[in-house]
C-alpha cells in the first residue's frame, strides 16, 4: 500500500503560544470547539495549563472546558505519536475483516488502542465510521484515509512512514 | 487540449486518486501531450475509484479503477482520445450501474468541476435560487411541502412542515444548520454530495434562508471529512465571489452566509439537539425536547436543522418544480433516495432511485452480490441503529413505511452488508458496546443500560443451558424496552432495534 501523505508536525507546547492562538476566537460561535481544534491540530494535544488559559479567554470556569475537552473523541490530553492511526470498528468495515486487522495491527505495532509505540511513533485509535463503507476496511493516518487495507499493507505503509518520519529515503 | 477528470474526493483519494495528478500530468508533459487536469467528484461508484474520465471527440470516456502503475499503459494505449485499454469503461453513463439510475439530487456529482460556480450553472444550478428569489416565503414553503420531501437524515420529517414551524415563528436572528455530522456506519452520501456538488448544498441552505427569513447558516461537519471541509471551503468562496452567497444576492437584496463548524469525533453530535450544544462551543449533550430546535434552536433562536441531502435536494425541487420530484417514488415516500451499499460487497457505492425498489434488487441488481463471494446472510439498514435483516427479508420495498411495517428503518439510506461468516450475537453485543462509547451520558437507560446490555449478551452466549439463556433473554427483552421508551433520544432508544432484530431472526446464534 502506498504511503498517501506526510505527517503533520506538530509545535512543542507552550502556553503563551497557545493563549495567541486562540484570540481570534473570542466571541465566535462555538469559540471552545474552535480553540481546541486550533490547539489540537498546532500541538498535537490539548495540555492541561490550556484548562485556565481558555477559562479566561472564554470567561468560563477551567471545569467548564475539561468538560469540553473530554466530552470530545478527538482531543487528547497527552501528547501522541508522529502519527494517529485509526482503525475502522464500524459495522461496514467489520463486514470485510476490520476485527482481525484491528487484531494484526495492535500485534504489528505492539500497541493496544489509546497507546503509542516505544519509539513514539505511532498511536493507535478506534474510529467508528470513515465514510468510505463501499472500500472496507478502513483506516485513517493523521489526515488521511485508506481503503481497502490489509495487514500486509499496512505494514508496508508503516515502514514508508516511519522512514519518511526519520527523514531518511526522502 | 483534452480534458482528464480525476476525483478530488475521499473514496478515490483513499485508493491514490491524489498520486494519479501528478503521475499523468508528468507523463502527459514527457510526452509533450496538451491535458488539462480537471478534478471532479465521484459519480458514487466507489468500486470503480479511482474512475478517471477523458473528455474525447465523441463523448466522455472512462477508465478505472486505475493505479498509477497502469499510466504509462495508459498513455501507451492512447488512453487520451478514448484507446483500448483493460481498464476501459467507455461511456459510464451508459454502464447499467449508472443507467438504472435515477438521479435528481446527484444529477451533477461527478460529472462537474466539484466547485466552479460556471460548471454547476451550466448544468441547471442556481435556477432554484433565481426561482425562489422571484417568489415569496409562502410560494417557497409550499413548493417544498409539495414535493412531499422528507428529512433524508433518517427521521424523515416532512421538510416544508419543518421549515413552516420557522418561517412562523417572530424572531430577531434565525439559523439554517445543516447536519453534515454523518456518523452513521454505511452512509456516505453526504460526503458525496458535498465533495461532487458542494454549491448544490449551498444553493439549498439558501434557498431554505430565503423561506424562513434566516441570514446566517453552519454546515456541522465531522472531523473524519477533512477533505470534504477543504473542499467546501473552496465552493463558498467561488459562491461568495459570483455573488450567490454574502450580501445582496444577486440583487435581491437578500443576504445569505455560510460557516463550516468541524465536529471533534462524537456520532452523538449528528443528533440534532446535540449538535447545536456543540456548535455553541459546548459537551455535545442533548437537550431535552420541547421545545424543538425549529422554536428554539441555536442561542435560543428558531432554527432549521437539515440534513445535507435534504437540503441538497432542494435546489432540484426550485427548479423543475415540486410536480416533477413527487412525480418519483410512491405511497408517502416521495422523491428519490441515494442509497448507500456498503460492507462487504462487490460493486458498493452510492445508487440513487425513486422510493419503491426492494433491497434485493438494490444488493443484487447495483451491487452484485457479496466481495467474497460467500452467500449473504444478514444487511444492516439505516446505520448502527437500524436493523439487522435476513436474506428472507430481501423483498422488502425500499419506503419508510414499508420498512417500518418489517420492523427496521430506511434511515439515512445506507446498506450494510455481511457475508455468512458474520456472527449476529457479536454484532448484538457491539451494538450495544458502540452505544456504551458514544452514549453522550445525560439519560440513564441509554448511559447504563447499554452498558448492561453487553454483560446481558455475554451471559446469554456463555450460559451453560437454554434455562438459564432463556432468563437472560427475558432480562434483555426488559432492558431494551427500557431503552426504547424512556431514553431520551433516538441513541439508546433505537438501539435496540438492531439487537433485537438479530435475537429475532438470528437466534441460533446466541446459543454457543
Amino acid at each position: 500500500m502506498q504511503q498517501l501523505a506526510g505527517s503533520i508536525k506538530y509545535q512543542e507546547w507552550n502556553l503563551d503560544v497557545a493563549k495567541m492562538t486562540v484570540q481570534e476566537f473570542r466571541g465566535r460561535t462555538g469559540g471552545v470547539m474552535l480553540a481546541l481544534h486550533k490547539i489540537q491540530e498546532t500541538f498535537g494535544y490539548v495540555d492541561d495549563s490550556a484548562m485556565s488559559m481558555l477559562g479566561k479567554v472564554f470567561n468560563l470556569t477551567r471545569a467548564e472546558i475539561h468538560g469540553v475537552t473530554s466530552f470530545y473523541h478527538d482531543f487528547k490530553r497527552s501528547k501522541p505519536g508522529t502519527y494517529t492511526v485509526k482503525v475502522c470498528q464500524a459495522e461496514a468495515c467489520q463486514a470485510m475483516g476490520s476485527e482481525k486487522l484491528t487484531t494484526d495491527i495492535k500485534a504489528f505495532l505492539g500497541v493496544d488502542f489509546h497507546e503509542t509505540t516505544a519509539n513514539g511513533e505511532f498511536t493507535l485509535e478506534p474510529v467508528y465510521c470513515l465514510g468510505n463503507c463501499a472500500c472496507s476496511p478502513n483506516i485513517m493516518v493523521d489526515k488521511q484515509t485508506y481503503g481497502r487495507v490489509s495487514i500486509d499493507g499496512f505494514k508496508t505503509l508503516a515502514d514508508s512512514l516511519a522512514t519518511s518520519a526519520t527523514g531518511e529515503n526522502v | 487540449m483534452v480534458k482528464v477528470y480525476i476525483p478530488r474526493e475521499t473514496t478515490a483519494n483513499s485508493l491514490g486518486a491524489e498520486l494519479l495528478v501528478n503521475a499523468i500530468a508528468n507523463e502527459a508533459q514527457y510526452r509533450n501531450q496538451d491535458i488539462e487536469i480537471v478534478r471532479n467528484g465521484s459519480r458514487g461508484a466507489c468500486w470503480l475509484e479511482p474512475l478517471i474520465e477523458v473528455e474525447t471527440a465523441s463523448g466522455r470516456i472512462g477508465y478505472g479503477p486505475v493505479t498509477t502503475e497502469d499510466i504509462v499503459d495508459l498513455f501507451d494505449a492512447d488512453f487520451i482520445n478514448g484507446g483500448e485499454h483493460a481498464k476501459l469503461l467507455g461511456d459510464v453513463e451508459a454502464l447499467p450501474w449508472f443507467k438504472n439510475q435515477e438521479r435528481l439530487t446527484f444529477a451533477r456529482c461527478g460529472i462537474i468541476a466539484a466547485t466552479s460556480v460556471a460548471e454547476y450553472e451550466s448544468l441547471g444550478g442556481f435556477v432554484g435560487l433565481k426561482n425562489a428569489l422571484a417568489t415569496d416565503s409562502d410560494g417557497i414553503i409550499q413548493e417544498m411541502t409539495d414535493s412531499g420531501l422528507r428529512g433524508r437524515g433518517g427521521a424523515a420529517f416532512p421538510t416544508g412542515i419543518k421549515w413552516r414551524t420557522v418561517a412562523d415563528c417572530d424572531a430577531d436572528q434565525k439559523y439554517i444548520v445543516c447536519n453534515a455530522d454523518e456518523g452513521d456506519s454505511g452512509t456516505f452520501s453526504d460526503r458525496l454530495i458535498m465533495e461532487g456538488d458542494p454549491l448544490s448544498l449551498l444553493e439549498g441552505m439558501t434557498i431554505a434562508g430565503l423561506a424562513v427569513g434566516a441570514d446566517k447558516g453552519f454546515i456541522y461537519l465531522r472531523s473524519e471529512y477533512p477533505l470534504t471541509q477543504a473542499i467546501l471551503n473552496d465552493a463558498i468562496a467561488n459562491a461568495l465571489d459570483a455573488n450567490f452567497l454574502g450580501d445582496n444576492i444577486q440583487d435581491s437584496g437578500k443576504s445569505f452566509t455560510i460557516e463550516v463548524f468541524m465536529g471533534a469525533g462524537a456520532y452523538i453530535c449528528g443528533e440534532e439537539t446535540s449538535l447545536l450544544e456543540s456548535l455553541e462551543g459546548k459537551r455535545g449533550q442533548i437537550r431535552f425536547k420541547p421545545p424543538l430546535p425549529a422554536i428554539e434552536g441555536l442561542f435560543g433562536k428558531p432554527t432549521v436543522v437539515n440534513n445535507v441531502i435534504s437540503l441538497a435536494s432542494v435546489p432540484v425541487i426550485l427548479e423543475k418544480g415540486s410536480k416533477h420530484y413527487a412525480g418519483y417514488g410512491q405511497g408517502r415516500s416521495l422523491g428519490t433516495m441515494p442509497f448507500q451499499i456498503g460492507g462487504n460487497i462487490k460493486q458498493g457505492g452510492l445508487v440513487e432511485k425513486a422510493f419503491g425498489l426492494t433491497l434485493r434488487q438494490l444488493i443484487e441488481d447495483f451491487g452484485s452480490g457479496t466481495a467474497t463471494g460467500n452467500p449473504l446472510r444478514a444487511v444492516q439498514v439505516g446505520g448502527p441503529l437500524g436493523a439487522y435483516f435476513p436474506e428472507s427479508l430481501l423483498d422488502t420495498a425500499l419506503d419508510y413505511e414499508e420498512f417500518a411495517k418489517a420492523g427496521g428503518m430506511l434511515g439515512h439510506g445506507g446498506v450494510v452488508i455481511f457475508d455468512d461468516s458474520v456472527n449476529m450475537a457479536k454484532q448484538a453485543r457491539f451494538s450495544m458496546e458502540f452505544c456504551a462509547v458514544e452514549s453522550c451520558g445525560k439519560c440513564t437507560p441509554c448511559r447504563i443500560g447499554s452498558v448492561r446490555g453487553v454483560e446481558v449478551i455475554d451471559r446469554i452466549v456463555s450460559a451453560e443451558n437454554s434455562e438459564a439463556r432463556e432468563a437472560e433473554h427475558i432480562v434483555l427483552k426488559d432492558l431494551c424496552d427500557t431503552m426504547e421508551s424512556a431514553s431520551l433520544c433516538a441513541m439508546g432508544g433505537l438501539t435496540p432495534i438492531p439487537v433485537m432484530s438479530a435475537v429475532k431472526h438470528f437466534a441460533a446464534d446466541f446459543e454457543q
